[in-house]
């Protein structure tokens, strides 16, 4: 016998599976799978003015910096202010789907590409993020490469406030009406990479990036 | 990995008389119980939330066959590949067939207590393939001659800022640092290189989703992104408890599980991986294996110990226990610590070599209060000692005390008669105070504590004096 079966067989014996119980068993399953039902969620207020507050507080609570601007184009100048005040180089790699931003106007030397060990400063945009926790979501494709967000030591996201959800709930859904079936690698990430692994003492820069700063696009 | 539980006793009284690792297990004590306690206060309602995640893990494990078939048969249509093993030796067979196939030297690990279940590293050596664990605490233990880990969610927890600094002056081969930002910064450095040469990623998996045939992985240092997303071939090693229905009962079970283990809201970074990269993607493996692991699970669904297999692996049973925080987990001898581990090592690794660690705890309940999916730990180690009882496990000294209190106790006169004795034999023995300093028939129990003096008479000559006294008085 082979061992997915022998495996299956022990769990069957241990439930006392038989052909009426299989059948409520499934009709259970079927339901919890179409019924989807959420858990108790903390509440706040889901005005879009209060999430984008909430979703800065939460974020700055996660070690992230934010910056908020008025539109898309100001994009450019905006993180090109960021890497001068952090003294940090004014090239980096940006999602293939933020290409069409302006950068070279604003003075920053970006390629839109997958990410490489070498690259210092890495661009993303998000699916959505979440106010509940102060959370971005990505979705990779190749479009959007998740090595962006994870190889260079800065990390600088663009946010639009109207991609501000209030529940990773509210983004499942999003991700089905938009984008079907889940793409390969879904990420939330909350601040930059961090360990407590010495003495629990928290030190942000372990393996992934040392600071994410977002910039939120009001409109 | 080798048991070593039966030598808890001996394990225990080493680890109270270290006095480095005492002050490490003090420092530990402190940050976990405070943080889980302010992170719950996020949540308005984390009792109905802890129901909630309770409910969903007993969906699954209530009909665990019809769930694994269902979340095999999704992950097949993403474009993975599922793979069954029953035990330990054949979760290694399996890792190193897939290595082979793939043409693998090296596979970079993020943390998979499975794979301490297994041996992995120990058999992917012998194989000629190298194992390089990448989680910081994980790393600091195989560099430091495969120590074992002694906490599943910082597995390094008992070693100081000292032993790490000294650890990688020796093996890294540089100056000698006692910053821990600096000691991280190297191990990044190091681990970096393995990220980027690595043909395989390994990891755990936190659950596995069976709407979308997924994997959803916890973590924080960015590791385990490194070794789904860079390597060819990645493979998770999970045991078939781990199922869970849908994306929304992820997100219920995300408010509890890293607000328990770490007093985080939400960890850094939590990804949920489903199948391969698409040809024109970037990055992203093009092979995923998933290797659902058994080693003892199978028989624990539907038994006394059911509920077990609801554990989500968060830790926090192990940070309030008075035990954990006292011994550290070392002495427990396997890779479970602390109260969940004190029921799933008797279960996986055998009763008969763990004897003594469903005793190795005073039932105080604090490990069953603070448990996000309210697994009744203190119930499950009682029927442990039940069972041991009924096995004949138990010492011959204790199992003819036993007969011997059993047969006294069928007999009320002589109960009574011994127990008059010994109510006056312990007045005597308190001299006059409501206090016992040692008592010479159990002296290791009054070491460390007073036993309260009886006032001299029993129970039941006491009822039968206020029995007579109510007869006089009309």
């Amino acid at each position: 016998m082979n061992s997915r079966e022998d495996i299956l067989g022990r769990v069957r014996n241990g439930l006392q599976r038989n052909g009426s119980n299989a059948a409520v068993g499934r009709e259970e399953m079927q339901s919890s799978l179409s019924s989807r039902t959420q858990g108790p969620k903390p509440v706040f207020d889901s005005e879009p003015k209060a999430l984008l507050e909430r979703f800065r507080l939460k974020s700055e609570k996660q070690s992230s910096t934010v910056d908020i601007v008025a539109q898309e184009s100001d994009v450019p100048t905006a993180i090109n202010r960021y890497l001068t005040a952090m003294n940090l180089p004014k090239s980096a790699v940006a999602w293939p789907s933020l290409a069409a931003l302006d950068w070279a106007l604003a003075g920053l030397v970006v390629e839109a590409r997958g990410a490489r060990d070498a690259d210092l400063v890495g661009i993303t945009g998000c699916f959505c993020a979440v106010a509940e926790t102060g959370s971005l979501m990505l979705c990779s494709s190749a479009a959007t490469p998740s090595s962006v967000s994870l190889l260079p030591e800065t990390h600088i996201a663009v946010v639009p406030a109207a991609r501000i959800v209030p529940y990773m709930e509210d983004a499942w859904a999003l991700a089905r009406t938009e984008l079907g079936s889940l793409p390969r690698a879904v990420n939330f990430i909350s601040g930059p990479s961090r360990t407590g692994d010495i003495e629990l003492t928290i030190v942000l820069g372990a393996h992934g990036p040392y600071r994410v700063h977002l910039v939120i696009v009001e409109n | 990995m080798e048991i070593k539980s039966m030598y808890f006793k001996a394990n225990a009284k080493t680890k109270l008389a270290d006095v480095a690792l005492q002050g490490n297990l003090e420092n530990a004590r402190g940050r976990f119980v405070t943080t889980r306690a302010e992170a719950i206060k996020e949540l308005d309602d984390f009792e109905g939330t802890r129901d909630a995640a309770e409910a969903i893990r007993n969906r699954v494990i209530d009909n665990l066959d019809l769930w694994l078939e269902r979340f095999e048969h999704k992950a097949l249509d993403t474009g993975a590949k599922v793979l069954w093993a029953k035990d330990g030796a054949e979760v290694c067979r399996l890792v190193i067939e897939i290595a082979k196939r793939h043409d693998v030297k090296k596979v970079t690990k993020s943390k998979s207590m499975l794979s301490e279940e297994a041996g992995l590293n120990q058999a992917l050596e012998a194989a000629g393939i190298q194992p390089v664990e990448t989680d910081l605490g994980e790393y600091i233990l195989q560099v430091d001659n495969n120590e074992p880990p002694s906490h599943i969610i910082a597995p390094a927890v008992h070693k100081g800022l000292n032993d790490v600094a000294d650890l990688f002056h020796k093996v890294h081969g540089t100056p000698r640092k006692t910053d821990i930002p600096a000691l991280t910064r190297e191990a990044r450095e190091v681990l970096r290189q393995h990220f980027l040469s690595a043909e395989m990623g390994l990891s755990g998996g936190n659950f596995l989703v069976a709407e979308t045939g997924s994997v959803a992985l916890v973590t924080n240092e960015g590791n385990g992104r490194m070794v789904t997303t860079m390597p060819r071939v990645h493979v998770v090693i999970t045991g078939i408890e781990k199922v869970i229905p849908t994306l929304e009962d992820l997100s219920t079970l995300m408010r509890v599980l890293p607000r328990s283990a770490t007093g985080q809201s939400i960890s850094n970074y939590f990804s949920i991986l489903t199948g391969v990269k698409k040809p024109e993607e970037h990055d992203g493996p093009e092979h995923l294996y998933f290797v659902l692991v058994d080693s003892g699970r199978a028989d624990v669904v539907g038994s006394d110990f059911h509920a077990m297999l609801r554990c989500i692996r968060c830790g926090a049973c192990m940070n309030h226990c008075p035990v954990y925080q006292t011994i550290g987990g070392h002495a427990y001898g396997w890779v479970y610590p602390g109260p969940m581990g004190s029921v799933l090592t008797p279960l996986y690794a055998g009763m008969e070599n763990s004897i003594d660690l469903p005793h190795a705890a005073t039932l105080c309940n604090q490990c069953g209060i603070v448990c996000p999916v309210k697994i009744p730990l203190p119930d499950l180690l009682r029927k442990l000692r039940e069972k041991q009882t009924e096995r004949g496990l138990r010492p011959l000294t204790e199992r003819i005390g036993l007969r011997l209190w059993a047969w006294v106790a069928q007999q009320p006169r002589l109960y009574a008669l011994g127990a008059r004795i010994g109510a006056r034999y312990l007045k005597w023995l308190a001299g006059g105070t409501d206090r016992i300093r040692l008592l010479p028939t159990a002296p290791e129990w009054s070491l460390g504590r007073d036993f309260p003096a009886p006032e001299g008479k029993t129970f039941r000559e006491l009822y039968a004096a206020r029995k007579h006294q109510a007869k006089e008085t009309p």
